[in-house]
């Protein structure tokens, strides 16, 4: 153990620069090395982006390992454990940190058997125990309905966090850092899968990761028809359609409207919960919301101990009166 | 095409929120009275992607659990969906484990199969929600995985499969025998059917000790975690919330309305 020293942080890039979830993880990263009194890296994957190096120490890095090659040019789980089990074997780091996207989701798991460590996925809490200085991974179980802190003793000590859990650091440009490029050395025939299209979600208006509103409608909708109704509630508040995973299974919504554990997670300032029981699984992707507002027939739903104000009663009742007065509001 | 499909047992997670209670003492949860046990629901997803590859093109599934105490209609699930054999790793050291573990048990039991061109798993279970088993057994014997499958096709040694992405989903190639794990979107799993359900109860598992996939009780179970977990805890809600009422559904609506005004959040 006393050989494996610093805090690492797998650092995803969207488009031309980091993604969010990278800030979040340097961020979070950078509390854990000073509190161990440690440095930190991170790790650039793909083709095409040294020149990201710099804006991952503006965000807290003292170290930066970048492969950049065209082979990495897509996310392949061959390609990306390999190198980055290069990596990990040349700096040999205490804690590596990856986020719970649908990256890291496959990247951490399998790069933690490959390395003969462990992993825990999806944290919300990442702290340095005083006394042993391991890593005490919380994260929720249970579909959300609990909550559990592990530790590893085998190192690295691998976690992935969910997004919008940790907070960036301001960036600061004169912060400075050493940049490390390490060659990927990859074998074609060594990967095993290929990429043959990627299909983009189709989002109308305001991408429901981004939304300040959300509208949510849950298996009391009843139809694709009844989402229409929340559709222009959300229009009219300048926000997104979100929804629960019984109306996405049932194909009334596109799948990729789906808040919670497995779907999007959200944190938008107002989040209108429609027909919606409230499931743990659920709500462990909206939970952080600032105001949580909740319509539902059923007085014991759960989302009434999550809401916090609520009205009961039929949605087909009381929405359409509700966006109207609300429309009234707006222009008034 | 053999397809071997991973299944767990787990406390149902449709159970109301209110009913779950966590023994502190033991550091476990305490399963919903008169609640029976289910198969993890990504796990279902995973046989019914199985029984669709099966239904185009002819196989043989064979479901494989692991656990104690497993209950006989609960595990025989697959088998009344379709599937054609199940096979239980069923004993007290199986007990207990973390994903480490219960890959290494699952990876020696696929191995002891041998004949197998797909492995399907759920994209997480619904107690842990790790999500890393399925991994864990792809890398311990070796094959390619591709988690996160909405859809599956397979044809001439490889299978197509539509993988969720965070903003869409991506289309892959992957040589057989691989490891796929399934998530939801695939869509819903079959009813068992009468006939279905007839067969299950005339077919036995197959019970799998440590000895019989030849691993060392030591390694498995919760000899074999590389995890300790240190606290398992409800957070605590501190919501309150206050329920806006009217004359008739409508004037609360309008209330609730105004309300927001009031408190600023329109």
């Amino acid at each position: 153990m006393a050989e494996y020293k610093g805090v690492m942080v797998y650092g995803e890039v969207s488009e031309t620069k980091l993604a969010g979830i990278t800030t979040e993880l340097l961020g979070c990263g950078r509390k854990l090395a000073d509190d161990l009194g440690q440095e930190l890296y991170a790790v650039l994957v793909g083709s095409d982006i040294s020149s990201l190096a710099q804006e991952a120490i503006t965000f807290g890095a003292d170290k930066v390992c970048v492969i950049d090659d065209p082979l990495l040019k897509d996310y392949q789980t061959d390609s990306y454990v390999s190198v980055i089990e290069k990596v990990v074997k040349q700096v040999m780091p205490q804690i590596l940190l990856l986020g719970q996207t649908s990256i890291g989701r496959d990247l951490a798991p399998r790069l933690a058997f490959r390395l003969e460590t462990a992993a825990s996925m999806g944290c919300v809490m990442l702290d340095i125990d005083p006394k042993s200085k391991l890593l005490l991974q919380t994260k929720p179980v249970y579909g959300g309905n609990a909550q559990a802190t592990f530790v590893s003793k085998s190192c690295p000590q691998i976690a992935t966090v969910r997004a919008k859990a940790m907070s960036p650091l301001e960036p600061d440009a004169s912060r400075q850092g050493e940049i490390v490029t390490i060659k990927a050395e990859l074998e074609p025939s060594a990967i095993r899968t290929k990429v043959l299209e990627k299909v983009p979600e189709e989002v109308v208006g305001i991408k429901l990761e981004d939304a300040e509103v959300v509208v949510a409608g849950g298996r009391g909708i009843g139809s694709a028809e009844g989402f229409q109704q929340l559709e222009e509630l959300a229009k009219m508040l300048k926000g997104a359609v979100g929804a629960s995973r019984p109306p996405c299974d049932n194909g009334w919504v596109p799948d990729s409207l789906q808040v919670g554990l497995t779907g999007k997670i959200v944190t938008p300032d107002l989040y209108i919960a429609v027909a919606l029981s409230g499931s743990s699984q659920h709500m462990s992707g909206c939970s952080g919301s600032k105001n949580i507002i909740a319509i539902n027939k059923d007085p014991e739903a759960n989302i009434f101990k999550e809401a916090r104000f609520g009205i009961v009663g039929d949605w087909k009742k009381t929405l359409p009166a509700f966006a109207e007065k609300v429309k009234e509001l707006l222009a008034g | 095409m053999n397809i071997i499909v991973c299944i767990k047992q787990v406390i149902d997670p449709e159970a109301p929120p209110a009913s779950f209670k966590i023994d502190t003492a033991s550091n476990s949860v305490v399963p919903p009275p008169g609640m029976p046990p289910v198969i993890s629901p990504f796990d279902e997803n995973a046989v019914e992607a199985a029984l669709r590859i099966k239904d185009a093109q002819g196989g043989k599934i064979t479901a494989i659990s692991l656990g104690i105490n497993l209950q006989r209609d609960v595990v025989k699930k697959p088998l009344s969906m379709g599937a054609d054999e199940l096979i239980l790793l069923e004993d007290e050291a199986f007990v207990g484990g973390d994903s480490w573990s219960t890959a290494y048990a699952l990876a020696m039991a696929i191995k002891k199969i041998g004949d197998y061109d797909l492995i399907l798993c759920g994209r997480q279970a619904a107690d842990w929600d790790a999500g890393q088993v399925g991994s864990g057994i792809a890398e311990i014997l070796g094959l390619p995985s591709v988690t996160l499958a909405k859809k599956i096709d397979s044809a001439n040694g490889k299978a197509r499969v539509e993988r969720v992405t965070d903003d869409g989903y991506e289309v892959i190639d992957v040589s057989l025998p691989a490891l796929i794990t399934v998530s939801n979107e695939i869509g819903q799993p079959r009813y068992p059917t009468i006939k279905g359900i007839m067969a299950a109860k005339s077919k036995q598992p197959i019970i799998w000790k440590p000895t019989d996939i030849g691993v060392d009780p030591s390694q498995v179970g919760a000899a074999g975690r590389r995890t300790e977990m240190l606290k398992l805890f409800q957070p605590v809600r501190e919501g309150k919330c206050e329920i806006v009422e009217g004359e008739s559904p409508e004037e609360a609506a309008v209330n609730l309305a105004l309300k927001l005004r009031e408190a600023k959040i329109l």
